[in-house]
C-alpha cells in the first residue's frame, strides 16, 4: 500500500494523547458506556461515530470533565484526569449549540479564556486576532453574538477553543446545525485547520460521511460499546459486523456457510456467489457454521452487452431509482432470498435500463467481506 | 334619483371597507384589549388625572378653589417635614429592594439550578405565606420584634441581653425588615425566570475555558440574570415607596413614610390639593429613581465584563 504524502500527517505521532481504560458510565440501571477502551494518538483527527444514545457524547463529556466515569480511567497526555475538574483540564470543547456568550461580542467571546491567564494586553489582542484569522472571521470582532449567522457562530466557538491552545480539541456534533452545503464546506475547512494547528481533534458525530471525510481514525459505537476502531477506509471496506456495515452506507448481506477457517482466511459457501475465499476479520468470532457475506452496492457493476468478467452473477432488474449522477438498481438473483442493491453511475445509461431486464453483474472477490453472524 | 343611483354601489364598498377594517390586525388587537383597556382608563388614568388636577387647586375650608396655583408644590418641596418623609421613604424602599434582591437571589438560584424535578414544588412553597392576610404577616413581625417578643425573649434566654431591647420595633429598621420579608416572593419569581432562561451549556463553556464555579457565576450567570435583578428591584421598590400600612403598624414615629402624610392630607387634615401635590411629587421621584436604578445596574454589568 502506498504511503500517504508526508504533509498529510506532519503532526501525527505514535505517542498516545488520550487513553481510555475500561471506562463504564451508569445512569441508574442504564449503561451509557460499557467497558470502553481506546487510545487516541497525538495530532490525530479522531471521530466517535454512532447513532444517538450510543454513548459517544457521554465519552466526550467525560474527557472534557463534565461527567465522571462510574469506573475506569481516562488520562490525557499521560496524566490521569481523575478528580480534575473541567476548568483545569488541557482540553477545550466546541459545543453542539456553540454556547456563544450572548452578552459579549465576538472578540470578548474569543478572549474569554485568556483573561484568566493575565496576558499583556497586546499579547492577548494578538492571540485573539490570530484565532479569528484561523477561522476566517477577521474584522468581525466587534459584532454581537446575536448578529452572527449559524456558520459564523460555529467559527467563533472554534476560535474561542483554539485560542487556548489546548492539547485536545473536543467537538460535539459541531456541524449538525448547519445546512448541507455549509456543512460540506466546513468539513473540508475543519480538516485543513486541524492539519495546520496540529492539535488532537476528537469529533463526535452521527453522520458517517462526515466521519469518513475528516478523520484519521474512527471508533464506531453501538449501545455503549465500541464496535470497531480503524481508519475510515478499513471501517468502510472491512466492517467487523453487520451493524457497523449497515451504519456506514449500504451493504448487501448474503447468507453464507463456513466451509473452512484458518488463521487469516475463511472459505465460505454462498448461493449467489458460490464458494468464496476471504480475509478473516480481526475480531471474527465464529457463531456455529453460519456467517454473512457482504458486498457494497457500488462494488457491483452492470455488464453491458456481451462483456464478460471473471466473477459475475446474473439476475433481473425489479426496481430502478434515479438519483441524478447515479441510479440504484434492485436486482433479483435466483437463489438469493433478498435482491441485491446495485449503485451504478449514469455514464453508460444505467438510468435507462428497463425494469424486468435480465442483466449480469460483475464483482471483484476482494470486495466481498465476511462478517460474523 | 341620482343620489340613489350613486348610493347603491357605494353601499357595497363601505360594507367591504368595514369588513376589511374589522379584519385588520390592529383593530382586532384593540378589540381584544378593549375590556382591560377601558378598565384601566376608568380606574387608573381618570383617578390620576383627578389627582393631578387637584394638585393645582386650593382647599378653601369646605370648598375647593379651582384657580391654578403652584402653592401646593412649593409646600411639598420646601416644607422640611415632607422633604424628610420623602427622603426616608426613598431610603427605606431602596434598602428594602436591595435586601430583598440580595436575599431572593440565592433562593431563586437554588431552585433554578438545584431544584431538579421539584422546581414547581419549591415555587409553590414560596407562595404559602401569601395565603394569609398581609395584615397578619405584619402583625406577626410585631410579635417577633416587640418588647416581649420572640426575638427579645430569645436573646434574653441566651443571656445576650439583660433587658428587652426597644430598638427592634417602631423605627425604620422594623419597616425595612417587615417589607423585605413581605416582598421576597415578588423578587424571587423574576430572578428565577431569568435564571431559568440561561442556557446551561454557557456555564459549561465558561468552566471549559478555565473558570471555577465562582468566576463562571460572576462572568456568565450573574450578567445574564441582570434583567431579572432589575425587574425584581423595580417590582419591590416602586410599591414600597408608597406603602403606609407597614409604617403605621411597625414604624412608630421614626418609621412614618410619605404615604402616611398623604393619607393624612386626604383624611384628617382634609387638604386634598396638598395631598395630591405630594402624591404627584412622589410619583415623579419614584419614576426617576426607577430609571436611575436601571441605568446603574446596567452600568455595573458593563463594568464587570
Amino acid at each position: 500500500m502506498p504511503k500517504p504524502p508526508q504533509a498529510e500527517r506532519s503532526h501525527q505521532t505514535e505517542r498516545p494523547m488520550i487513553e481510555i481504560r475500561n471506562v463504564t458510565r451508569n445512569y441508574g440501571s442504564f449503561k451509557a458506556l460499557d467497558d470502553a477502551s481506546l487510545t487516541i494518538k497525538e495530532g490525530e483527527f479522531f471521530s466517535l461515530l454512532g447513532p444517538s444514545g450510543c454513548g459517544k457524547t457521554t465519552l466526550l463529556r467525560m474527557i472534557a470533565g463534565f461527567d465522571n466515569p462510574t469506573s475506569g480511567l481516562i488520562s490525557v497526555d499521560g496524566q490521569s484526569m481523575e478528580g480534575i475538574p473541567a476548568n483545569r483540564r488541557p482540553t477545550n470543547m466546541v459545543f453542539q449549540s456553540y454556547a456563544i456568550f450572548p452578552h459579549l461580542n465576538v472578540e470578548q467571546n474569543v478572549a474569554y479564556g485568556l483573561k484568566r491567564l493575565r496576558l499583556e494586553r497586546s499579547e492577548e489582542k494578538r492571540r485573539v486576532e490570530e484565532a479569528l484569522a484561523q477561522v476566517s472571521l477577521t474584522g468581525l470582532g466587534k459584532r454581537l453574538a446575536t448578529e452572527l449567522s449559524g456558520g459564523q457562530r460555529q467559527r467563533v466557538a472554534l476560535a474561542r477553543a483554539l485560542v487556548m491552545r489546548p492539547k485536545v480539541l473536543l467537538l460535539d456534533e459541531p456541524l449538525s446545525a448547519l445546512d448541507k452545503k455549509l456543512r460540506e464546506q466546513m468539513q473540508v475547512e475543519l480538516r485543513r485547520l486541524q492539519q495546520a494547528v496540529g492539535i488532537t481533534f476528537v469529533l463526535v458525530t452521527h453522520d458517517q460521511y462526515e466521519a469518513l471525510a475528516m478523520s484519521d481514525r474512527i471508533a464506531v459505537m453501538f449501545g455503549g460499546r465500541i464496535a470497531q476502531v480503524a481508519s475510515p477506509k478499513e471501517i468502510y471496506q472491512r466492517p467487523v459486523n453487520r451493524q457497523v456495515a449497515d451504519f456506514l452506507g449500504g451493504m448487501n448481506f448474503v447468507k453464507a456457510e463456513i466451509v473452512e477457517e484458518n488463521g487469516a482466511s475463511l472459505v465460505l459457501d454462498t448461493l449467489g456467489f458460490g464458494r468464496v475465499k476471504t480475509d478473516k476479520p480481526r475480531a471474527f468470532v465464529r457463531n456455529g457454521g453460519a456467517a454473512t457475506l457482504g458486498i457494497r452496492p457500488e462494488r457491483l457493476r452492470v455488464l453491458w452487452d456481451n462483456a464478460t468478467a471473471k466473477f459475475e452473477v446474473a439476475g433481473k432488474v425489479v426496481e430502478r431509482h434515479y438519483f441524478g449522477e447515479i441510479t440504484h438498481l434492485i436486482v433479483e438473483i435466483p437463489g438469493l432470498e433478498k435482491p441485491l442493491s446495485v449503485t451504478e453511475t449514469n455514464d453508460f445509461g444505467a438510468d435507462d435500463i428497463p425494469v424486468g431486464t435480465s442483466i449480469r453483474l460483475a464483482y471483484d472477490p476482494e470486495a466481498l467481506v465476511a462478517m460474523a453472524d | 334619483m341620482t343620489a340613489a343611483a350613486e348610493g347603491s354601489p357605494t353601499f357595497g364598498t363601505t360594507r367591504a371597507r368595514r369588513n376589511a377594517l374589522l379584519q385588520s390586525e390592529p383593530v382586532q388587537g384593540f378589540a381584544l384589549i378593549s375590556p382591560t383597556f377601558l378598565y384601566a382608563l376608568v380606574l387608573l388614568v381618570l383617578p390620576i388625572l383627578v389627582v393631578v388636577a387637584h394638585s393645582f387647586w386650593t382647599q378653601n375650608y369646605l370648598t375647593i378653589d379651582r384657580t391654578f396655583t403652584l402653592e401646593n408644590y412649593r409646600v411639598a418641596l420646601t416644607e422640611p417635614i415632607y422633604r424628610d418623609l420623602l427622603w426616608r421613604s426613598l431610603y427605606i424602599s431602596l434598602m428594602v429592594s436591595f435586601f430583598t434582591v440580595v436575599l431572593a437571589y440565592p433562593i431563586a438560584y437554588f431552585i433554578s439550578f438545584h431544584g431538579g424535578r421539584h422546581k414547581s414544588l419549591w415555587l409553590f412553597l414560596i407562595t404559602i405565606p401569601f395565603w394569609t392576610s398581609y395584615l397578619l404577616r405584619v402583625m406577626s413581625w410585631k410579635v417577633i420584634l416587640g418588647y416581649n417578643g420572640v426575638l427579645n425573649s430569645g436573646l434574653m434566654g441566651l443571656g445576650v441581653i439583660d433587658e428587652p431591647s426597644t430598638a427592634l420595633l417602631y423605627n425604620s429598621s422594623a419597616v425595612i425588615i417587615t417589607l423585605t420579608h413581605a416582598w421576597a416572593a415578588f423578587a424571587i419569581l423574576p430572578i428565577f425566570v431569568s435564571l431559568e432562561k440561561i442556557d446551561r451549556t454557557l456555564v459549561e463553556a465558561a468552566k471549559d475555558l478555565g473558570d471555577g464555579p465562582i468566576r463562571s457565576f460572576l462572568r456568565v450567570t450573574l450578567p445574564l440574570s441582570t434583567p431579572g435583578i432589575i425587574s425584581a428591584a423595580l417590582i419591590v421598590m416602586i410599591p414600597t415607596v408608597g406603602d403606609y400600612v407597614t409604617p403605621k403598624l411597625v414604624g412608630g414615629k421614626d418609621g412614618v413614610m410619605i404615604a402616611n402624610a398623604i393619607q393624612a392630607q386626604f383624611g384628617k387634615a382634609s387638604n386634598w390639593p396638598l395631598g395630591a401635590a405630594l402624591s404627584v411629587t412622589t410619583m415623579l421621584i419614584v419614576t426617576l429613581m426607577a430609571g436611575a436604578t436601571v441605568l446603574i445596574i446596567r452600568a455595573a454589568q458593563r463594568l464587570a465584563r
